[in-house]
C-alpha cells in the first residue's frame, strides 16, 4: 500500500477502535445530567439556574441522598452556543449514563437538547424556558416553570386592568425568542382586552443604546411600554427612557427578576412591573428557607427566578425519583408526567398533558429599591 | 420634526463614542496594516479598571465628581496603555516578519483570550456589573429636545481625541516616526527610528484611546460585562472601514455616519429588527462604488 | 506558495476519494455499535472537514479572505432542512435518501448563490476590506433569517429528520475533498494558485483573476450549503445564533492550522480541532482559554499550518 494512502487509513482505523468505548456508570450513585450555558453571551443566567441546581443536589446529599443513594450531578457547559448543546447531551446521555437530564434557561438551547433526551428516551426537565415549543417535542421532556402564553396573558390583563392602560407600544429582543414570544402573547391577549398597539420595536439582546427606539414610543404617546427582556438590558432601556422623559411605566416578564436590575437601574427601574415565578420577599417557610441557603452557599447573593427555577427543576426530579422508586428513566418519566402538588419554591406545580408546569404567577413591582409583592395570578 | 431632531441627536451621541472607538483601530493599522481585534476588549478592561477604581479614589475625591472622574479615568487609561503595549510586546512583536493573515488570527485569539478569561470567575465573571456614576448627570431639556451631559462629554472628548491625534500624527516628532514606519518600515529603519519604540508608542496611545472609550461607553451604558467590547467593537471597525482604514478624520466620519444611520433604522418599527444587519449593508454597498472607503485613497497597485 | 507541478498529486486526490468512501462504508456498517456521543462528534468531524476543505480553496488556493462561511452554512442548512421538512411528510419513508440528496443539493445551490454575491463585490477589494465585507455577509445573513418567520425566526427550526449518518458524511467529505484536490491541480485550476501567488503577474500570463475568484467562492459556497444541511439533519435543530462570526472564525482557525493551501492539513486539522474541545471538556472553565492560548502559540511556532509534511517548505502566502 502506497505510503500516502496509509496515513489516513491507519488514523482513521485508531479513531475508529477508539470510538467503539462504552459509557460507564458513576460510582453506584444517581447520575444526573445538567447542561447549563456557563460561559459566552447568556452566562449570568445560566450561572444562576446551575447555582441554584447545585444548592438543590448539595442540599439532597446532605440529607442522604435519594433512595438511599448519593445523587452524582454531571455539569457541562454548553458556552451558550447553538451545536454545543448537542454534544454535550449525547456525552451526559451516552457517556455518562445520566438517567436524567436537567437543561436549560434559553428556549433555543432547550430544543436542541430535547430530540436527542426524547430519543434516548431519558426524561429532561427545563427548568426556566418558557417557549411552548420546547415540551412539544415528545412525552420525556417537562419543565418546571409556566409558559409564555400564560405569562402574556396575565401582563395584558394586568396593564388593561390595573394600570388601565389602552395604547401601549411593545419593545422586542429580537434576538431572543423568549422575548418574541413573550410579546406574541402579550400582544394577542392586549388587543383582546380591547387594547391598541401603537408602536413595536426591536431591539438586539446586548445592545448598548435604545434613545433610537426609545424615541420613536415616545413619539406614538403610549400609556404604558411592554419590555419583554432580559435584566441586562432592561435596566439600561429604563435608563434611557427616564433621560429622555418617558415616564409612563414599564412592564415585563420573568426575565427581569434579578438583584441586577435594581443595582444598574437604581432610580431609573422605580415603579416599573413584571410578572415571575416568585417572590423572594414572600412569607412562606420553602421560601425564606431556600433564600436563607443559598446566601449562605453563595457569599450572600440573593437568589433571583433562574436560580430559583433551577433548584426547583431538581427536587422536582428528585420527587419523582422518590416517587418512582428506582432510577429507571421509564418510571422516572412517568413519575414526572403523574406530579400533582409538587411544593416548590416558586409556587405549588402540577404537570398537565403537556408535561407544562401549572403553576401561579406574581406581579411584582419595582419600589424604593427593592421588588414589592403585588398580587398572585392563579392559571 | 422634534422626532426627527432627537434621532439626530441620539444618532450623533452614538456615532462619536464609534467614532472614538474607531480612532484606535484606525490608527493602529495606519502604522501596522493590521486589525487589532484586541481594541475592543481593552476597551471593556478599561471600563473594568475604572469600574475597581472608583471606590478606591472615592474616597479621596468623592464621586460623582469632575476631578474623580478625570482621575479614574487616568489611572485606567495608564493600566489599559500598560496592557496594550504588553499585548503588543507579547503577542504581536514575535509577528513583525510574519504574513499580515497570521498576525490577524492571533489577534482574534487575544481578543478570545482576554474574553474568556475575564468570563471566568476567578477574573470578573460573566455576569454584569452596575457601573458606578463618575460624573454629575443632566439632562437639559430644549423645547421637548433631552440632550443628556453624558452625550455632550462624549462628543466633546471625541473632538478632542481627534484634534489630538491629529496634532501627535502631523506635528510632532513622534509622529513624523509613525508617519515613516506606517510608510515603509524597512526605511524607517535605516533612517534611525527605533521601530520598536514607535509600535509600542502606538498601541500604547491606541489603548489610551480605548480606555476612555470605554469608561464613556460604560457611562451611557452603566452595566459592563466582559463581553461589552464586541458590539460596539465591530461597529467602530465597519466605521474605521467605511472611513477608509489608516485615516483618522475617516474613522470619526465612518463613525458618526453609521451611528446616524443605525440611529434612524433603530427609530423605524419593520426596520429596527434589522438593525443588526444595516450597518453591514451600508459598508457593502458603499465599499462597491469606493473599494478604499470614504476618504481612503485608491491605491494603484505596484507591479 | 510553490507547489511543483507534480504529476502524482492528481492521483493524491484520488486516492483521497478512495480512502474517504472506503472509511465512510466500513464506519456506516459498524455505526449501530457507536457510543451515540461518539457517534455525534465522528459526524461534527466529517461536517468540519467539508466545511474546512471547501474554505480553503477560497482562503488558501486563491489566496483570498472569507469570514462569512458561516453565512453560507447557514443558507444551505436552512435551505436543505425547510425542503426536508415540507417534502418529507409527502413521500413514503423508502424515497428517504432520494430527499435529502435534493435538499442537500437545492441548499448547497442556494448556498452557491450566495457565494456568487459575495464573490462578485470581492472583485475589487481585497485583504482587510475583503474580510469585513464578507464578515458583513455572513451577519446579514443570519440576521435575515433571525427574522423570518417561515424557518422559525429567533426561536430556531425544530423537528428537523434525522437523515444525515456517517455514511452520508464521510461519502460527501471524500467528494468534497476530490472535487477541491482535483479541481486545484487540474491545468485550469493551477490559474488559483496563479492568482494567489500574484495577480498581476497572473492576468499578465493571459489568467482572468476575476473568473478564478468567482469559481472559488462559488463552489466554496457550494460545498458549505451541503455541510449545513447535514448539519441540519444532524442536529435536528437549528438557530440562527449557531451561524455567528465565531462560527466563521472556528473555520478559519482550522484552514490557517492545517496550513492555507493544504488540503491534506486542513483535514487533520479540521478533525484536531473538532476533538480537542471534547477532549478539553473536562477542564470546562478553562476550556476556551486553553483553545484560544492555542491559537496564539500556534500563530506563533508554527504559522505555516501544522501538517506541511508532504510537500517542499515554501513561503506561506502573504
Amino acid at each position: 500500500m502506497n505510503r500516502r494512502l496509509l496515513l489516513p487509513c491507519a488514523s482513521a482505523f485508531a479513531l475508529l477502535i477508539s470510538l467503539t468505548g462504552c459509557g460507564q456508570n458513576g460510582d453506584g450513585g444517581i447520575v444526573i445530567g445538567e447542561f447549563a450555558s456557563l460561559t459566552g453571551k447568556e452566562a449570568t443566567f445560566g450561572i444562576s439556574s446551575h447555582e441554584g441546581t447545585l444548592l438543590a443536589i448539595e442540599t439532597l446529599n446532605a440529607a442522604g441522598g435519594v433512595l438511599g443513594k448519593k445523587v452524582e450531578l454531571l455539569t457541562e457547559d454548553n458556552q451558550s452556543k447553538a451545536g454545543e448543546t448537542s454534544n454535550v447531551v449525547n456525552k451526559l446521555i451516552s457517556k455518562d449514563g445520566a438517567v436524567a437530564v436537567l437543561g436549560e434557561v434559553a428556549s433555543s438551547r432547550s430544543l436542541e437538547a430535547a430530540p436527542i433526551c426524547q430519543q434516548n428516551g431519558i426524561p429532561m426537565v427545563s427548568p426556566a424556558s418558557t417557549n411552548p415549543k420546547v415540551t412539544e417535542t415528545g412525552d420525556c421532556i417537562f419543565r418546571v416553570c409556566f409558559i409564555d402564553p400564560f405569562q402574556g396573558t396575565v401582563m395584558a390583563n394586568f396593564v388593561t386592568k390595573s394600570l388601565k392602560a389602552t395604547k401601549v407600544a411593545v419593545f422586542t429582543d429580537v434576538k431572543s425568542d423568549y422575548s418574541k414570544g413573550l410579546a406574541k402573547f402579550f400582544k394577542e391577549g392586549f388587543i383582546k382586552n380591547g387594547g391598541q398597539i401603537v408602536a413595536e420595536l426591536d431591539f438586539n439582546g446586548g445592545d448598548k443604546d435604545f434613545k433610537a427606539q426609545l424615541t420613536a414610543i415616545k413619539s406614538a404617546t403610549p400609556d404604558a411600554v411592554f419590555v419583554p427582556g432580559y435584566y441586562t438590558d432592561v435596566a439600561l432601556i429604563a435608563i434611557q427612557a427616564k433621560q429622555l422623559g418617558l415616564t409612563i411605566p414599564l412592564c415585563g416578564g420573568d426575565g427581569w427578576e434579578s438583584q441586577t436590575l435594581l443595582d444598574i437601574g437604581k432610580d431609573a427601574v422605580e415603579g416599573h412591573y413584571f410578572s415571575t415565578h416568585y417572590a423572594s420577599d414572600a412569607a412562606s417557610p420553602g421560601v425564606v428557607a431556600f433564600v436563607a441557603d443559598y446566601k449562605k452557599r453563595f457569599n450572600g447573593k440573593v437568589p433571583d427566578a433562574m436560580a430559583a427555577l433551577g433548584y426547583d427543576s431538581a427536587m422536582f426530579l428528585a420527587d419523582a425519583i422518590k416517587r418512582a422508586g428506582s432510577t429507571d428513566s421509564k418510571a422516572i418519566r412517568d413519575a414526572l408526567a403523574a406530579t400533582k402538588d409538587f411544593e416548590a419554591v416558586t409556587g405549588k406545580i402540577a404537570i398537565n398533558a403537556q408535561r407544562d408546569a401549572v403553576k401561579s404567577a406574581v406581579i411584582l413591582q419595582v419600589k424604593d429599591g427593592k421588588f414589592k409583592y403585588l398580587e398572585t395570578v392563579a392559571p | 420634526m422634534d422626532w426627527l431632531l432627537q434621532q439626530l441627536i441620539n444618532g450623533l451621541a452614538l456615532g462619536s463614542i464609534y467614532a472614538l472607538i474607531a480612532l484606535g483601530y484606525t490608527m493602529v493599522y495606519g502604522v501596522l496594516r493590521f486589525i487589532n481585534f484586541a481594541h475592543a476588549d481593552v476597551l471593556m478592561l478599561g471600563a473594568y479598571a475604572a469600574y475597581f477604581l472608583a471606590p478606591a479614589v472615592s474616597t479621596v475625591f468623592p464621586l460623582p465628581s469632575l476631578t474623580g472622574a478625570l482621575i479614574v479615568t487616568l489611572l485606567s487609561v495608564m493600566i489599559c496603555t500598560g496592557i496594550g503595549i504588553l499585548i503588543e510586546f507579547l503577542a504581536y512583536r514575535p509577528l513583525r516578519q510574519r504574513p499580515r493573515l497570521t498576525v490577524l488570527i492571533t489577534a482574534i485569539g487575544v481578543s478570545l483570550f482576554i474574553e474568556f478569561t475575564c468570563q471566568h470567575e476567578a477574573v470578573f465573571g460573566a455576569d454584569t456589573k452596575p457601573f458606578p456614576q463618575l460624573l454629575p448627570v443632566h439632562d437639559f431639556n430644549l423645547g421637548g429636545l433631552v440632550i443628556g451631559s453624558n452625550d455632550l462629554v462624549v462628543v466633546v472628548t471625541t473632538l478632542v481625541m481627534l484634534a489630538a491625534l491629529w496634532f501627535i500624527v502631523q506635528r510632532t516628532k513622534m509622529g513624523t516616526a509613525m508617519r515613516a514606519v506606517s510608510f515603509n518600515q524597512q526605511a524607517a529603519a535605516l533612517m534611525g527610528i527605533n521601530i520598536n519604540r514607535i509600535i509600542s508608542f502606538t498601541f500604547g496611545l491606541g489603548s489610551a484611546l480605548a480606555a476612555i472609550a470605554g469608561i464613556l461607553y460604560a457611562l451611557k451604558a452603566p452595566g459592563i460585562d466582559p463581553l461589552m467590547g464586541v458590539q460596539p467593537g465591530l461597529r467602530a471597525f465597519i466605521a474605521a472601514v467605511l472611513g477608509g482604514i489608516g485615516n483618522l478624520p475617516g474613522a470619526a466620519l465612518g463613525g458618526l455616519l453609521l451611528g446616524l444611520l443605525e440611529t434612524f433604522a433603530g427609530g423605524i418599527s419593520g426596520l429596527s429588527n434589522y438593525r443588526d444587519g444595516i450597518a453591514f449593508a451600508i459598508l457593502i454597498l458603499i465599499l462597491l462604488f469606493k473599494p478604499a472607503g470614504l476618504l481612503g485613497k485608491a491605491t494603484v497597485e505596484k507591479v | 506558495m510553490s507547489s511543483s507541478l507534480n504529476p502524482s498529486s492528481i492521483t493524491g486526490a484520488k486516492r483521497w476519494l478512495i480512502a474517504g468512501v472506503l472509511l465512510a462504508v466500513v464506519v456506516s456498517m459498524f455505526s449501530a455499535q457507536f457510543n451515540r456521543y461518539y457517534l455525534g462528534i465522528l459526524v461534527d468531524i466529517g461536517i468540519n472537514i467539508i466545511l474546512a476543505v471547501s474554505l480553503n480553496l477560497i482562503n488558501g488556493h486563491t489566496g483570498q479572505f472569507s469570514l462569512g462561511h458561516a453565512g453560507f452554512m447557514a443558507v444551505g442548512g436552512y435551505t436543505a432542512a425547510k425542503i426536508s421538512l415540507v417534502i418529507s411528510p409527502m413521500l413514503p419513508p423508502a424515497l428517504q435518501p432520494v430527499i435529502f440528496l435534493f435538499a442537500l443539493v437545492a441548499g448547497g445551490a442556494l448556498a452557491a448563490l450566495a457565494g456568487l454575491g459575495v464573490g462578485v463585490p470581492s472583485l475589487r477589494l481585497r485583504g482587510d476590506y475583503l474580510a469585513i465585507v464578507t464578515l458583513g455577509f455572513g451577519e446579514i445573513i443570519r440576521v435575515v433569517v433571525q427574522n423570518m418567520e417561515s424557518v422559525g425566526a429567533a426561536s430556531g427550526l425544530k423537528g428537523i429528520p434525522k437523515y444525515t449518518t456517517l455514511g452520508w458524511t464521510f461519502g460527501l467529505a471524500a467528494l468534497t475533498i476530490y472535487f477541491v484536490s482535483a479541481l486545484v491541480n487540474s491545468t485550469y485550476g493551477r490559474g488559483f494558485i496563479a492568482v494567489s501567488d500574484d495577480e498581476v503577474a497572473a492576468s499578465s500570463m493571459g489568467i482572468n483573476p476575476v473568473r478564478y475568484k468567482v469559481t472559488a467562492f462559488v463552489t466554496g459556497a457550494f460545498f458549505a450549503g451541503i455541510a449545513g444541511g447535514l448539519y441540519a439533519h444532524h442536529k435536528q435543530f437549528l438557530s440562527p445564533t449557531g451561524f455567528d462570526f465565531l462560527k466563521s472564525i472556528d473555520i478559519v482557525v482550522m484552514v490557517i492550522l492545517g496550513g492555507m493551501g493544504r488540503t491534506a492539513g486542513v483535514v487533520v486539522a479540521a478533525i484536531i480541532l473538532t476533538l480537542l474541545p471534547e477532549v478539553l471538556r473536562q477542564f470546562s472553565e478553562y476550556r476556551m482559554i486553553i483553545y484560544s492560548l492555542l491559537i496564539i502559540v500556534l500563530m506563533m511556532a508554527r504559522p505555516q499550518g501544522l501538517f506541511t509534511w508532504n510537500r517542499k517548505k515554501g513561503g506561506a502566502p502573504a
